[in-house]
């Protein structure tokens, strides 16, 4: 994981792009681990479909990885020929086997460590600048002191000079530099930035894999901001600790993954029906149950939509890329305050935990706007009928605007009611808040015309369109729609979005078909609807998609 | 606010317009009026109180009190006033319910409560039954007590609230009757005073469900010993008390969940540098 990160910050710090993913096996801590890094001088958002380069620490538990790494008989595999047997399936895949003495290089350095050896052959392969590698050793040993930095140069050289005797090598075609200094972020990362653009002052959390991340960024950045973040004892908890922030009038947030999503649904529904704004991000992992922790998947759609008790309209959206994380959570915030109801985000492990080179994100406008009632006269209702469904709240210390939020079926003022009149009312009007909202463009990315389109949404965005660009090198037309905003459907918009088209293929990673299934359920489609779902721990790779998109055209 | 210049607030300035569902003669009415009359007391301004509760029939206290409040899910009162108080620190936190609610299906959260020990008062009125579900057994509920849903009794020991509240770490822990308003508002002026977690059983009680509990007039009586802030001595005598011995009986000095000194020392914009390359 160390060579990796350095890796990937050398390039980014020499003008290329890049994305690194890792893969653990079950263990707590150590163990088998790989870091997958693809690097390229256009921005890069899906993992290779092969690699390169493979640098082999040791063989232990390498069938693990074996499906996650695709190797051809292109690929350079670097190893020891001491640390035992080369697997089968590297055998099979033809690959080419190069023989390093790596136990005896590192033998001869003192304080040399695998980790840097690794990031020196691997840069010295693909021709990174190693002054570049020496300035991160630098900045990231120097507090360990000069005998470490120079044990971890000594390494590193070395494996640049291991890296001038192989032939072949693939290198990287020319970076492309950047007058901004470009970014490193975890899409897990980006949603906390995101959320506290947005306007996030308030955080409560519950571990859980693979959304601890977003709370742990949270937790000291909130504090810098002014704000909390608070550990609760479960997801019952944490749920309603947000929405009781949220009632005192600051933004807030929480991150899960699936198994805490559904322990937080019947308190969604509360904010539902009490109308508090509170944005849930689900790192989506493989499930049912506690599924597979470390790997993704996007089974969490019928949950995020439908796990509701009752008619309990909410938004749900979907970041499409690893920086999308930052958008669509920080507009995320901006509908929950606009709409006073939560908003669950759905994230998912690869998205959430890979590490991406972009170019810095540019500042957007959405920040929570509530709307607040404030110098209160005569009576105050909470739940007064408007025509866009949003009612002024009032938020505690505000004179006048005492009531009581509830969870109860109300009237207006806020007064519980088992009436038919207020139950419709209230209804209508909790719904007329979503659907009648605009939304904008961002509702989902559409990218080029055809009469055949990928429709496509979270994750397997990214690959979708590597797909569809390889497809339309290849002459065939193709349009990609991805949904950001998954629920509530806005049927005019997709409707405009698929004029033209005859041929739709959905894509998504779940068993089941979840979202082929919510869309035939919600929209008009063509009539022609094949349907493209595979469920984790692999992620789809853009390949798959395209042998679709020709056995379809 | 200082006394001083607190501006004076009358008891039925608490009291809201809505007309409480409960039972006639339920003692849940004694318990709303101790906490009016508390709050003009220590004369908070109504807007800068809120009341929080889950489900059951003393968790509808909230609309009757003239205040901010929320009337949540069933058992997720805690959490609900603890994220209120840690997100708005100038506010008065006043959590209410009942033993169901409290105990059972909210019991983790009481734990932790006490534990975190954010200075917010918990009022549980326990009435040692199921109400607004029509009389089941509750926590709290001796063992032989007959219903429908446990024919012949749990015979399963009560749950001893005051006592767990002791060890999880709440900071002032008390029990009184509802029955006796003007001490039950004395109780709870002490609580909400208090720094840290308060906790407060005030025993009220079910005339439907449990009419028995009529007599708890006649067997309640006041601590025989002074208050202590030493938990080893509370819990001894929480312990070995009968379960209606009235009165404070742990005021402590544990330390209160910092909710102070949260200046903003950053922006966004900072924040998104920490990614630059």
């Amino acid at each position: 994981m160390t060579a990796g990160g350095f890796l990937l910050e050398a390039a980014a710090r020499s003008g290329w792009f890049g994305l690194m993913t890792r893969s653990v096996g079950p263990q707590i801590r150590g163990g088998e681990a790989a870091a997958l890094l693809r690097f390229s001088n256009r921005r890069v958002d899906v993992p290779a479909e092969s690699y390169n380069i493979l640098f082999v620490v040791d063989w232990l538990n390498f069938d693990r990885f074996s499906a996650e790494i695709h190797l051809t008989p292109d690929t350079m595999v670097i190893a020891d020929p001491d640390s035992g047997e080369v697997p089968e399936v590297v055998v099979k895949s033809g690959a080419r086997m190069f023989d390093m003495p790596v136990k005896q290089v590192l033998g001869a350095i003192e304080g040399g460590r695998p980790n840097m050896l690794a990031t020196g052959v691997v840069g010295g392969i693909i021709g990174l600048p190693i002054d570049t590698i020496y300035e991160l050793i630098q900045d990231n040993l120097g507090s360990k002191g000069e005998k470490a930095v120079n044990s971890s140069k000594a390494t590193v050289e070395a494996g640049y000079r291991f890296a001038e005797t192989l032939t072949d090598a693939p290198a990287l075609a020319e970076p492309k530099k950047s007058d901004k200094r470009r970014w490193i972020i975890t899409g897990n990362e980006a949603a906390g930035l995101g959320a506290v653009r947005g306007g996030v002052r308030f955080a409560a959390a519950y571990p859980i894999t693979p959304g601890t991340e977003i709370l742990e960024w949270l937790a000291p950045n909130l504090r810098k901001l002014g704000g909390a973040l608070v550990q609760a004892e479960d997801e019952l908890a944490s749920i309603n600790m947000v929405i009781g922030g949220s009632y005192g009038g600051v933004p807030a947030i929480t991150a899960t993954s699936g198994p805490g999503l559904a322990l937080m649904t019947e308190s969604i529904g509360l904010a539902v029906a009490a109308e508090v704004p509170c944005v849930i991000v689900d790192v989506m992992r493989g499930g049912p149950s506690t599924g597979i922790p470390t790997k993704s998947e996007q089974s969490d759609l019928n949950i995020a939509v439908y796990g509701l008790h009752g008619d309990a309209p909410h938004i749900v959206t979907a970041p499409n890329s690893v920086s999308d994380c930052l958008f669509t959570t920080q507009w995320s915030v901006y509908l929950a305050e606009a709409m006073q109801t939560p908003a669950i985000v759905l994230s998912d492990q690869f998205i959430g935990q890979a590490k991406i080179v972009i170019d810095p994100p540019a500042d957007i406008a959405f920040v929570g706007k509530r709307l607040l009632a404030q110098n209160i006269e005569g009576e105050y209702r909470r739940y007064a009928v408007t025509e866009s469904g949003v009612s002024p709240m009032a938020v505690p210390g505000v004179a006048g605007g005492q009531h009581t939020a509830d969870g109860l079926e109300h009237n207006p003022r806020g007064t519980p009611s088992t009436r038919a009149e207020d139950h419709m009312t209230q209804m209508n009007k909790r719904l007329r808040k979503i659907t009648g909202f605009d939304y904008g463009s961002h509702w989902a990315e559409i990218d080029g015309e055809g009469e055949l389109a990928v429709l496509t949404w979270g994750s397997c965005t990214a690959a979708a369109l590597e797909a569809v660009e390889a497809a339309r090198e290849a002459g065939i037309a193709v349009k990609l729609i991805s949904l950001r905003l998954i629920s509530p459907c806005l049927p005019d918009a997709m409707a405009k979005a698929l004029e033209g088209v005859k041929k739709v293929l959905v894509v998504e990673q779940t068993h089941s078909g979840q979202f082929a299934n919510y869309l035939r359920a919600q929209y008009e489609l063509p009539s022609e609807v094949r349907s493209y779902h595979i469920p984790g721990p692999l992620t789809i790779r853009p390949s798959e998609i395209l042998s679709q998109i020709q056995d379809w055209s | 606010m200082t006394a001083h210049t607190a501006p004076a607030f009358k008891a039925s300035d608490y009291k809201s317009d809505i007309k409480p569902v409960w039972c006639p003669g339920c003692g849940d009415y004694h318990v709303l009026l101790s906490v009016t009359r508390a709050l003009a007391e220590l004369g908070r301004r109504p807007e800068d109180v809120a009341c929080i509760s889950g489900i059951g029939c003393s968790s509808r206290i909230p609309a009757y009190v003239n205040c901010y409040g929320f009337h949540g899910v069933h058992g997720r009162s805690l959490p609900i006033g603890t994220g209120l108080k840690v997100a708005r620190p100038d506010l008065t936190v006043l959590v209410a319910g009942g033993d169901g609610d409290g105990f059972s299906i909210g019991g983790n959260h009481f734990q932790h409560a006490c534990r975190r020990n954010i200075d917010i008062t918990y009022i549980v009125m326990d009435n040692r039954v199921y109400g607004m579900t029509k009389g089941q057994p509750s926590p709290t509920t001796e063992p032989d007590w007959d219903s429908a849903l446990s024919p012949g009794g749990t015979g399963l020991s009560p749950f001893h609230p005051l006592v767990i509240a002791l060890a999880s770490g709440a900071n002032f822990v008390a029990r009184t009757f509802s029955g006796d308003p003007n001490r039950t508002t004395e109780v709870l002026v002490e609580a909400i005073k208090h720094p840290g977690f308060s906790f407060v059983q005030i025993l009220s009680p079910c005339v439907t469900f449990r009419p028995d509990e009529r007599g708890w007039k006649d067997v309640v009586h006041t601590a025989a010993v002074e208050e202590t802030d030493d938990p080893a001595r509370a819990a001894r005598r929480i312990m070995t008390d009968d379960g209606f011995n009235i009165g404070i009986l742990y005021r402590g000095n544990r330390a209160p969940y910092k909710l102070t000194g949260r200046e903003a020392t950053s922006d966004t914009d900072q924040l998104g540098e920490m990614f630059a390359i």
